[in-house]
């Protein structure tokens, strides 16, 4: 145990202020609505509730985990091809992978709609070539569509990362042991990514999870999600508490499910 | 000693256009030999091993794997294999699981797998360690499980890349002894990269000297030592007063302004050549009986013997004597017939010249390991 000298301490001070603010603060205030009706007094009442909403939940989880899963298996692919380019060549896919987190998400998601909507551009193409028009918006494919585009990069990064700290001489000892290109993938590139692998897990499922403009965008007003369930509540007055009350018990699920996936690295690594 | 179980021929190797990595290297290795590529930093030996392993193909030549032509064989299908320059071990895999990994891939069954396992541990001094986490282990014992985790697939031929290059020297040694033993008992064919020089002629049955991508000298360590080719070669194994001379005759050199009698002989007369006189073959004798007569400038204490600089007619000599002389004194130097070795002259001949700008420091630099440091941090345990 080194002990901190006051000045480290004193450069603390602004990130502690930033953490109560932002972080304490708003924690507290959500915990605080869950538990009281709208005139302030304890109840358990906004939790019990919750049980109408089990079928909106069920749903939500069943989007983000597809849309997960497929991130996952383009992103995997996409992170090994990347790193095996020249250096140079990798930044700038880097980059391009990049890029769309640089424009604000509405707007991606806009730029979704626009082109599959009603009169959007596929359907306009579609109408060029003669065939008949797709109904796009509004289906599950659009919404998962839009998760899987607005959330790739937050799986491709940390695969990407997570690769690129690879030891290259690992992979040269599968080889010289036996190991044929997929068997090399499977026993020593994948394990050894897993870490990457779960951090993208974890980047792209939470928000996935709790999105709400992704589906009334694309959704097309068809489905109901949790995070639009969660904003409907925030939006009136009266329903604050239930609003809290469904945050919380996402947010304590969430908070479960990544224990559990870093307990999984956790015993990947090895305790000495 | 047998047959040839790997043949190189007239490899070359370049990574970028300019300058070639590998430029003509020709050799053959025989089963069951422990042959040694030996050289200074860069000059292509892990490019040599990796083309051997099958992790590089060569520009051009061919490598031949008991008769056969293997250029275009990917390394796991290759009985070869590799203990890697820094080990390289599965961080992901304990000792025992590691070691199994080769085992595992060909579906070895589970009761097999773990007596095989327990064997290598077993013959690499590391019994009960095999739940551990590899990066719970000291250099050595990584290394340990290194070889093992190769020798367990039974290879014919085992690839060595520096595999002592980054423990102390006193592991370093016990690993030799251990690595030479090993050799002995499992009676393969060890290639094993090194740029120490003591460990290449203390290990090996035959050693191949390299520089610039070329072969040097192919010899058994004492025909390296003592009938070194060129200036390069003398000076790199061990330590050599290298001088400009002229054979007048067979068997009659002349260097440092004296005619000696010599044991060489089949040169042009007059021709110039090198000549290399080893530091403990020159005998210290009062001035009126030396053949060549300098002043000491410096003395070095070395344990078993001292180590003087003596200066004649300006050209620094080393030379290794039980005797203290002390500094500043005038001393005569008597060289016998069989300790002047003559050779021709190369491109090297210039490069080695006297023991002036000697230090022991700068030695020590030359040596030092640049992965010595970041291992040491690993070796505390
Ligand atoms: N993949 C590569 N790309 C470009 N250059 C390389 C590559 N591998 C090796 N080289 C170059 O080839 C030369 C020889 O390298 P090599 O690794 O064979 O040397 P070495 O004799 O093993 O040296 P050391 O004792 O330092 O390990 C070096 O100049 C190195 O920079
Ligand atoms: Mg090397």
């Amino acid at each position: 145990m080194k002990k901190r000298s006051f000045i480290e301490a004193f450069a603390a001070v602004p990130h502690l202020v930033w953490m109560l603010l932002f972080i304490a603060a708003p924690l507290i205030f959500v915990i605080y609505f869950a538990f009281t009706d709208t005139y302030g007094n304890f109840t358990f009442d906004n939790i019990t509730m919750l049980q109408s909403y089990a079928q909106i939940f069920l749903l939500s989880v069943c989007f983000a985990l597809i849309a997960t899963v497929i991130c996952l298996v383009i992103a995997y692919p996409l992170a090994y091809c990347i790193l095996l380019m020249p250096r140079k060549t990798q930044k700038l896919l880097v980059v391009i992978v990049m890029l769309p987190m640089w424009i604000s998400l509405l707007i991606r998601t806009y730029s979704l709609m626009a082109l599959m909507d009603n009169g959007g551009l596929i359907n306009s193409l579609l109408e060029i070539i003669g065939l008949p028009k797709m109904k796009l918006i509004g289906t599950s494919g659009a919404v998962i569509l839009g998760m899987v585009y607005d959330f790739l990069p937050y799986m491709v990064l940390p695969i990407y990362s997570g690769m690129s700290k690879l030891d290259f001489r690992c992979i040269e000892a599968a080889r010289d042991l036996g190991c044929n290109g997929i068997q090399t993938v499977f026993r020593v590139v994948l394990p050894l990514t897993t870490p990457g692998i779960i951090s993208g897990i974890t980047m792209v499922f939470v928000p996935s999870i709790s999105t709400f403009y992704i589906s009334q965008k694309l959704g097309g007003g068809s489905f109901d999600l949790i995070g639009d369930t969660i904003e409907r509540q925030f939006q009136n007055v009266g329903t604050y508490n239930i609003g809290a009350a469904i945050s919380l018990v996402m947010m304590i699920l969430i908070l479960i499910s990544v224990a559990i996936m870093n307990k999984f690295t956790d015993d990947d690594e090895g305790v000495l | 000693m047998s047959g040839k179980i790997i043949e190189l021929k007239n490899i070359s190797k370049s990574f970028s256009s300019d300058q070639p990595v590998l430029n003509d290297i020709s050799l053959y290795i025989r089963d069951k030999e422990f042959i040694t590529l030996l050289g200074p930093s860069g000059c292509g030996k892990t490019t040599t091993l990796r083309i051997i392993g099958g992790f590089e193909t060569p520009d051009s030549g061919e490598v031949f794997f008991e008769g056969k032509k293997i250029n275009d064989l990917p390394p796991y299908k290759r009985q070869v294999n590799t203990v890697f320059q820094r080990y390289a071990l599965f961080p992901h895999l304990n000792v025992f699981e590691n070691i199994a990994f080769g085992l595992r891939l060909k579906k070895v069954s589970e009761p097999e797998i773990v007596r095989r396992v327990h064997e290598m541990l077993e013959l690499v001094n590391l019994r009960g360690f095999e739940k551990r986490n590899v990066n719970s282990l000291s250099g050595g014992q990584q290394q340990r499980v290194a070889i093992a985790r190769a020798l367990i697939n039974e290879p014919k031929v085992l690839l060595l890349d520096e595999p002592l290059g980054a423990l102390d020297l006193k592991l370093r040694k016990d690993m030799q002894n251990e690595l030479k033993a090993l050799h002995e008992r499992v009676g393969l064919t060890f290639i094993y990269v090194t740029h120490d020089q003591e460990e290449a002629l203390s290990m090996s049955d035959t050693v191949v000297v390299m520089a610039d991508g070329k072969i040097q000298q192919i010899g058994t360590p004492t025909e390296i030592y003592n009938e070194p080719v060129n200036a390069f070669v003398a000076d790199f194994i061990g330590e050599s007063n290298i001088l400009d001379g002229i054979m007048i005759a067979d068997k009659t050199a002349k260097f440092a302004g004296h005619t000696f009698a010599c044991v060489d002989s089949g040169f042009q007369p007059n021709e110039a050549v090198d000549i290399v006189v080893r530091p403990e073959d020159v005998d210290i004798v009062p001035v009126e009986n030396g053949m060549l007569s300098g002043i000491v400038t410096s003395v070095t204490f070395k344990g078993v013997h001292w180590e003087i600089i003596v200066d004649i007619q300006g050209f620094k000599w080393m030379v290794q004597t039980t005797d203290y002389c002390a500094p500043d004194s005038v001393i005569g130097l008597y060289i016998e017939p069989d300790a002047i070795h003559v050779m021709k002259k190369s491109e090297y001949s210039d490069m080695f010249g006297d023991y002036s700008t000697f230090s022991d420091e700068f030695d020590e630099l030359s040596v030092a390991n640049p992965a010595s440091e970041e291992e040491q941090e690993n070796d505390k345990e």
